[in-house]
């Protein structure tokens, strides 16, 4: 059995007049051993494999893509759903060809396997076209902890962005799905949409070789899920206003927009997805705006709890505001909302200052990737310091003073883009 | 002159102690905490939108607001002894208590009162649970004062054993963890009789003669730095309230406190007029006995609740900085109306 635990961590003492509630929640799940180990579904897992005839070039990522399908297969255990998608233009059952999912056994681990020998790379790119399938293909099971893995070499040529925004609408809430581009000739604004709709990773594998190893990993997480459609519900005050709800650890992840009302009748009360849940621990950054109170008030800001696909409630926390005159209380800075607010920061500053390099506004991208050189060194983020100083030349990381460099590797500047997201946890003190 | 038991109905004389029929108390009135904290829970609203509905954690459900406490503003009246105790408007819990009763003679008339007590106790605030402390202590000084006195006791003897059993109950709520900083609060008692008053305090919680015959006195003298100073003769009264110490206790009721003998002191008044016990959230902003009589006077003597609500607004009035319990004891307590 899975327990959810949440923790709160935030400075509840207000200023008279102000509005502003800040806190940090850590949801962590322990005692989780996958799915096959509880007693409700199971768990289904499609591997998305682009096919497209750039794969061919070089030949090598082909057979490395094949490499790592197989890997994949041979993590999944008996008894998952499962099926794997040639992806092109269109969106092909590679196997099985019954077209729905096949439990796996002994003999469909090697009918699937013998299949994924065959693959060949002809054809464009419509990644939507993979998505709605792997979607149609889920909606039968409805029960199971459901992930998809999706890998790509190039942009999403044949097909319009509103398609793809369509396609990842209907897929809210039936599967996540990890992204992974292989070499560097594919978006990762354009990969980071997928993974961000479908509350997954997304990552740069840039030598084919790697592939393999990447494809277990993922796909063994996978099966260490035990709890599917997990959702942070929340009731704020009325009146209240929710500035956003991020993930924000391990990886930045806004939730903001993603809010539904379970209930009609209970318009205070919102739920926002988190995907399914192993053994582990992610943190949430809260910021609402409530009705400011006097000194001496004290007010609910936000009751958050955890809930499952059947309303099961895992857990709760609560997010108080009281207002004080003792500015000795007010003025104290909590650690966790602090450090988390610079790692969002760092992330946005990476983000916004390698899309100004892109588009040659030159100054735009030095004071942005500087102040992420400043950030990451204030909060001991040494992977992140360490992909940046392959993009600028860092002249003093205390003032956040860089130059940018001339001649960047396509590679060096798609992982740390990649990697922006991934957030340094509160260090212990 | 008989009468049935409020309790059971049977039949009653005023000389009984007991009701034969369900062994009520016939001589002892005293309002019941527990009761009036479900009474007020009852008809409580949201006090910024006025909704009812409150969650199990505590809180408004529709605007977040923190439930008010019943605690938070409570009114007593038995006999003609009335009292108020409220949150003020800057802290966050009434963390005062207070406790009334009347003790009749077995044989008076069924209206007689014999003994009117009163007892406030006042949290310490820097000290853990303090709300549980004056609950506590006021419950547990009442009922052993009302228990001296239906049995013959003095004043004096009663008040002290009043005393001994609110520090009983209050060490009693000192937990391992909270070893270093035990709830804590101060006390202060008051028995009026026909022609006797007699106090007991420990603390800076205070009770005060007023009468509007110019002999209005505080009964009480605080055991706080200040006071202890200013008896010393070392600085003026001034310069002592000016010092960040002046308001810092030096005997209280807890199990960290090192001195509990009580002060006890019985005071024969030359006329009529009233006892007011109350806690610093009033006697802050209305230290001198003459200011409270002038406020206070002559309607405190006629209608006691209604002066206590009015001491108790006053200061609200004036900031209500600190938690507010006024009791009211009209004297002589058996010739005051109903």
């Amino acid at each position: 059995m899975t327990e959810f635990s949440l923790q709160m961590f935030q400075n509840e003492y207000l200023p008279e007049g102000s509005r502003e509630v800040n806190a940090i929640v850590t949801v962590s799940a322990a005692g989780a051993n996958g799915a096959a180990a509880g007693t409700g579904g199971g768990s289904s897992e499609i591997i998305m494999i682009d096919c497209s005839s750039s794969m061919n070039y070089p030949r090598d990522k082909i057979e490395a893509a094949k490499r790592a399908t197989l890997a994949a297969i041979d993590v999944l255990r008996d008894g998952v759903h499962f099926a794997v998608i040639s992806g092109t233009d269109l969106a092909e059952l590679v196997y099985p060809r019954s077209g729905q999912l096949v439990e796996l056994t002994p003999r469909t681990r090697a009918a699937a396997r013998a299949a994924v020998h065959q693959l060949v790379a002809r054809g464009g790119t419509a990644i939507g076209r993979w998505l709605a399938l792997a979607n149609r293909l889920f909606a039968t099971r409805p029960d199971d902890i459901r992930h998809g893995l999706l890998l790509t070499d190039g942009k999403n040529e044949h097909e319009q962005p509103h398609e793809l925004d369509a396609t990842l609408a209907a897929c809210h809430g039936v599967f996540t799905c990890d992204c992974r581009g292989v070499g560097t000739d594919w978006q990762v604004a354009e990969l980071r949409k997928i993974s961000t709709a479908l509350l997954g990773s997304v990552e740069i594998v840039a030598e084919p070789a790697g592939l393999e190893a990447d494809f277990r990993a993922i796909t063994r997480a996978a099966m260490s899920k035990a709890v599917g459609n997990v959702a942070l519900r929340l009731w704020t005050p009325k009146g209240a206003e929710l500035r956003f709800l991020k993930q924000v650890a391990p990886t930045v992840l806004d939730l903001t927009g993603r809010r539904t009302v379970p209930d009609p009748g209970k318009p205070l009360v919102g739920e926002y997805p988190t995907g399914s849940w192993g053994e582990e621990s992610r943190d949430y950054h809260l910021c609402v705006d409530v009705r400011p109170g006097q000194v001496g008030d004290e007010m609910l800001a936000a009751r958050v709890s955890l809930v499952g696909p059947d309303g099961t409630v895992f857990g709760q926390g609560l997010i108080r505001a009281v207002w004080t005159d003792d500015t000795a209380l007010s003025t104290r800075i909590n650690k966790e909302v602090a450090h988390y607010s610079g790692q969002a920061e760092l992330a946005d500053a990476i983000q916004q200052g390698l899309e100004a390099r892109r588009t040659g506004d030159v100054e735009t991208a030095t004071a942005k990737l500087g102040r992420a050189v400043q950030l990451a060194a204030q909060s001991g983020h040494g992977d992140t310091a360490r992909l940046l100083a392959k993009v600028v030349d860092v002249v003093d990381e205390r003032s956040g003073t860089v130059r940018l460099r001339p001649g960047v590797a396509a590679v060096d500047e798609m992982t740390l883009d990649t990697r922006s997201t991934r957030t340094a946890r509160v260090r212990e003190t | 002159m008989t009468r049935s038991c409020p309790a059971c109905g049977s039949p009653v004389s005023p000389a009984d102690g007991f009701c034969e029929g369900c062994g009520r108390d016939l001589l002892v009135a005293r309002p019941d905490w527990e009761a009036a904290v479900r009474e007020r829970a009852a008809t409580l609203k949201c006090e910024s939108c006025g909704s009812a509905g409150f969650s199990l954690d505590g809180y408004c459900e529709t605007c977040g607001t923190r439930a008010p406490s019943p605690r938070d503003h409570l009114e007593f009246a038995v006999g003609p002894v009335a009292g108020v105790t409220d949150r003020g408007r800057r802290g966050h819990t009434n963390e005062d208590a207070m406790a009334i009763a009347t003790v009749r003679q077995p044989g008076s008339d069924w209206d007689a009162t014999g003994y009117a007590v009163a007892v406030v106790c006042d949290g310490i605030s820097t000290a853990r649970r303090p709300e549980t402390a004056s609950l506590a202590a006021v419950e547990a000084g009442i009922e052993a004062i009302v228990a001296g006195l239906r049995s013959g006791e003095a004043a004096e003897a009663a008040t002290r054993a009043g005393v001994s059993e609110a520090v009983a109950a209050v060490r009693e709520l000192a937990t391992h963890a909270d070893r270093n900083n035990p709830p804590s609060c101060t006390f202060v008692s008051a028995v009026a009789s026909e022609d006797l008053i007699t106090v007991g305090w420990l603390g800076d919680s205070r009770a005060y003669w007023l009468d509007s015959e110019g002999g209005s006195a505080c009964l009480t003298s605080d055991d706080s730095w200040a006071a202890h100073v200013i008896a010393a003769g070392v600085v003026t009264p001034e310069q002592a309230y000016a010092d960040v110490r002046a308001h810092t206790l030096v005997r209280w009721i807890g199990a960290d406190a090192p001195d509990v003998e009580p002060r006890v002191r019985s005071f024969r008044p030359a006329g009529p007029g009233v006892v007011l016990v109350c806690s610093d959230g009033l006697w802050n902003y209305l230290p001198g006995a003459g200011q409270l009589a002038s406020e206070a006077m002559p309607q405190a003597a006629t209608d006691p609740m209604g002066a206590a609500r009015s001491l108790t607004r006053f200061a609200l009035d004036a900031g209500g900085r600190d938690n507010i319990t006024v009791v009211v004891v009209p004297v002589p307590p058996d010739r005051s109306p109903r």
